[in-house]
C-alpha cells in the first residue's frame, strides 16, 4: 500500500513535470475527471490478477543482466548444423547475407566510423551492443517462417554459432545463461543516449 | 490581402484539374466510366443506401505496397485533402505480416515492477474513462530518399517519397490510467512494449511517455482499429517514431531499464560521424512537405494557383511554415488551417502566382520549441551519410519551365 501511494506521488509529479512542456496533451491528473468535475477513484478495479503461470508464459525478453535467459546450453558446433539447417538459407552459409539481412562483420567497422562511411558493413560483430540481444531476437523471431519455434538449446547454438563467426567467442565456446551476459561486445560502449531537445539546435 | 485571396480560393480549385495539364489518365478513366453514369443524374433515380460504404469510382487514391507480400506500403500524401488520413490508406508497416485476432480472445498482460499485476480484457479497456486525440504518426525511417543520393529520387512523388506518414483520431484508454491501475513502481523508469505479431515486436519506452501522452488505442477515425493497424489494440505514443507504437499489443513490462532489444540496438540507432551511435531517438522533428504542385503533377501554364503542404512536429505544434518558390532566396508565411494540435498534421496554403518560369519551390517548418526544419546541408553535417532514420530536411520541388514539377535532391 505504502508503495502505491508513492507510485501515485510519482506520477503525479511526472505528470505535473511533463504538464509544463505541453499542457495540451497532458494526461488528466488522477485525482480529477477529463473536462468535468467529479473525482476519478484511485484505481477503477478492472481487470483480473495474472497469475505467475500466464506471465512466465508470455515474458520471454532477455535483458543485458541476463534476466530472462532459460536453462540450456549449446556449442559451436551444434549451432552450425543447425545454422545450415534454418538459417544460411537466407543469411548465407557463413552469415554473410543473403536474401536477408548479413550477421557477420568482423572488422572494427574501421573504428565505428558508420556514420561517416554508408558502405561499411553493419552487423552483429562491429554494430550490437549486447549478446543478450542475440537470444532474444533469434528465439523471438527466428527463423523467419517458423518464429518461437527452436528451443533454448538450439538456440543458444546458434547463438554461439553467430558469435564465433563474429570472432567474438572462440570455436569451442559453450553458450548457456551464466556465460552470454558476460561476453562483452566491441561496440558496448558506442551508443550515447538522445541529445535532441527541440529548440533551435540542430542535432 | 494575400490570406484573403487563399481563403476565396480554396473551395473553388479542384486538385488535378488546375494543376495537370497532361492529364490523359484521369481523363480516360472518366471517360470509361461515363457509360455507367446517366447523362442526366436528375432524370434517373440512383442506387440504394448500403451497409459499408465504398469510394466513388472515379477515385483512384491507394497506398503503395512493396512488391511480394509486402511489409510496408504509403499513403498518398498527394490526393488527400485536410489533415485527416482514412483509416483505409494509412501507411503500414509491420515485420512478420498482419496477424487475424479474434478480440472476444484478446487480453493485455501489464507486469513487471508494479504491486498488481494484471490482464484486461477489450472490454475492461473500453470500460475505463476514455481518450481520442488527432494525431501524426510516422515511420522514422520516412523520406530517406530525399536524404541519400539517389539517381532515381526525382521522380518520386509526395507519396513514394514521404507517405509513411498519416494522421488519424486515435481513440483509447490513457496509459497513465492503466499504469495507475497496477501501481507502478517508483524506482521503474522504462516499460516495455510488446506484440502478438509473428515477429512479437518489442519496443522498450521511457516511462515517462507512459505517464504523459501515451494512449492503448483500440479506435481510429471513430471505428475499431484496422487490422494493419493493430487490431483490437495498439499502443500510440504521439510525436514517437512508428516502431515504438507497438500494434497487436499483448504485453507491457514494467522495468528499471531498457531491455536493449534488436529494434532499439541493431535498428533504430543512427549512428553519428564522431564514432558513436544515438539509441532511443524516439521523438521525430519537424518536418513538411509540398504536397501540391509536386511530382508528378505539370503546371498548365502560368498564373494563380495553391500550394499545399503538411507540416508536423512530434514536439508539439506547428508554429509557423515558410514557403519559397524562388529557391530559398526568400520565403513567405504559408497559413496554417485550423485546427493546428500538437504532434499533428497541419495543413499549411500558399497563393502563388507563377510567371512561367524555371524555379524550386520549397517549405521549412518551425515548431512551438522554435526547432526549423533543417537544410539537407546542415543535417548532413551533424549526422553524416550513414545515418538510417529521422530525414526531416527541407523538400524541394523543381518547376521547369514546361510546368513538370520534380524533386529538387540537393536542392536544399
Ligand atoms: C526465410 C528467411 C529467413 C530465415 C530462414 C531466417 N531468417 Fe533471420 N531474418 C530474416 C529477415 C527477413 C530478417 C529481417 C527481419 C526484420 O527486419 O523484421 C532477419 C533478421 C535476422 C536477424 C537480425 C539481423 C540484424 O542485423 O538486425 C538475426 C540475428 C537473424 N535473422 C537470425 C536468424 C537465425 C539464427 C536464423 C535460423 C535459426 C534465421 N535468422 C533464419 C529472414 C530469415
Amino acid at each position: 500500500m505504502r508503495r502505491t501511494c508513492r507510485a501515485l506521488t510519482l506520477a503525479a509529479l511526472v505528470v505535473a513535470a511533463v504538464g509544463e512542456r505541453d499542457v495540451s496533451s497532458a494526461p488528466t491528473a488522477a485525482q480529477s475527471a477529463p473536462g468535468g468535475t467529479a473525482p476519478l477513484p484511485e484505481r477503477f478495479g478492472l481487470g483480473r490478477p495474472a497469475t505467475p503461470d500466464e506471465i512466465r508464459r508470455l515474458d520471454i525478453d532477455v535483458t543485458p543482466d541476463g534476466h530472462g535467459l532459460p536453462d540450456g546450453r549449446g556449442s559451436v558446433a551444434e549451432g552450425a548444423a543447425l545454422y545450415a539447417a534454418k538459417c544460411a538459407a537466407c543469411h548465407g552459409r557463413q552469415g554473410e547475407g543473403a536474401t536477408s539481412d548479413r550477421l557477420v562483420a568482423t572488422d572494427a567497422g574501421r573504428d565505428f566510423a558508420f556514420g561517416r562511411d554508408p558502405s561499411l558493413a553493419r552487423a552483429i560483430g562491429n554494430y550490437w551492443p549486447y549478446a543478450t540481444t542475440l537470444f532474444d531476437y533469434v528465439a523471438r523471431s527466428m527463423p523467419l517462417a517458423q518464429p518461437g519455434s527452436l528451443t533454448p538449446n538450439e538456440v543458444y547454438g546458434v547463438v554461439a554459432f553467430l558469435l564465433a563467426q563474429n570472432r567474438i567467442v572462440a570455436g569451442d565456446a559453450v553458450i548457456d545463461r551464466t556465460v552470454l551476459p558476460k561476453i562483452v561486445m566491441p561496440a558496448r560502449d558506442r551508443f550515447v543516449p538522445d541529445n535532441r531537445t527541440g529548440g533551435a539546435a540542430i542535432r | 490581402m494575400l490570406s484573403r485571396m487563399s481563403r476565396t480560393i480554396r473551395p473553388g480549385i479542384s486538385r488535378r484539374r488546375a494543376l495537370v495539364a497532361g492529364a490523359s489518365g484521369v481523363i480516360g478513366a472518366a471517360a470509361a466510366l461515363t457509360a455507367q453514369t446517366p447523362p442526366d443524374t436528375t432524370k434517373i433515380p440512383g442506387t440504394g443506401a448500403t451497409e459499408i460504404g465504398a469510394r466513388s469510382p472515379f477515385e483512384k487514391a491507394k497506398r503503395r505496397p512493396g512488391p511480394g507480400r509486402s511489409t510496408s506500403s504509403t499513403t498518398p500524401l498527394q490526393e488527400l485533402h485536410g489533415i485527416i488520413t482514412p483509416a483505409d490508406l494509412h501507411f503500414e508497416r509491420h515485420h512478420a505480416g498482419i496477424p487475424s485476432i479474434d478480440p472476444a480472445h484478446y487480453s493485455l498482460l501489464v507486469h513487471g515492477m508494479v504491486a498488481r499485476p494484471t490482464v484486461f480484457t477489450l472490454a475492461d479497456l473500453k470500460r475505463f474513462p476514455a481518450r481520442s486525440m488527432i494525431r501524426f504518426l510516422e515511420c522514422s525511417g520516412n523520406g530517406g530518399r530525399n536524404y541519400r543520393p539517389d539517381p532515381e529520387a526525382h521522380t518520386l512523388s509526395p507519396q513514394q517519397l514521404d507517405g509513411l506518414t498519416s494522421c488519424s483520431e486515435w481513440t483509447g484508454v490513457p496509459l497513465a490510467t492503466l499504469l495507475r491501475e497496477v501501481g507502478v513502481s517508483p524506482n521503474a523508469s522504462w516499460f516495455l512494449a510488446e506484440s502478438m505479431d509473428a515477429a512479437v515486436l518489442a519496443r522498450s519506452i521511457p516511462m515517462e511517455k507512459g505517464f504523459d501522452d501515451a494512449l492503448v488505442a483500440y479506435a481510429q477515425n471513430g471505428e475499431a482499429l484496422r487490422p494493419g493497424q493493430g487490431y483490437p489494440v495498439r499502443l500510440f505514443l504521439p510525436g514517437y517514431e512508428g516502431s515504438t507504437n507497438v500494434k497487436w499489443l499483448r504485453r507491457i513490462e514494467v522495468a528499471a531499464a531498457p531491455f536493449m532489444l534488436r529494434e532499439e540496438t541493431s535498428k533504430y540507432t543512427d549512428p553519428l560521424p564522431d564514432g558513436t551511435a544515438r539509441q532511443f531517438s524516439l521523438v521525430m522533428d519537424a518536418k513538411s512537405i509540398v504536397t501540391e504542385p509536386a511530382f508528378p503533377d505539370r503546371l498548365a501554364g502560368a498564373g494563380w494557383r495553391e500550394i499545399r503542404g503538411l507540416a508536423w512536429s512530434g514536439r508539439g505544434r506547428i508554429a509557423h511554415v515558410d514557403v519559397s518558390t524562388d529557391g530559398g532566396r526568400s520565403w513567405q508565411r504559408a497559413q496554417l488551417e485550423d485546427p493546428v494540435l500538437p504532434k499533428c498534421h497541419t495543413r499549411f496554403r500558399l497563393p502563388w502566382h507563377w510567371s512561367g518560369g524555371e524555379t524550386v519551390i520549397m517549405s521549412r517548418a518551425t515548431d512551438e520549441t522554435g526547432y526549423a526544419q533543417p537544410t539537407r546541408a546542415e543535417l548532413l553535417a551533424v549526422r553524416g551519410p550513414g545515418t538510417q532514420y529521422h530525414f526531416n530536411n527541407i523538400r524541394a520541388w523543381r518547376v521547369a519551365a514546361d510546368g513538370t514539377v520534380t524533386l529538387a535532391t540537393g536542392a536544399a
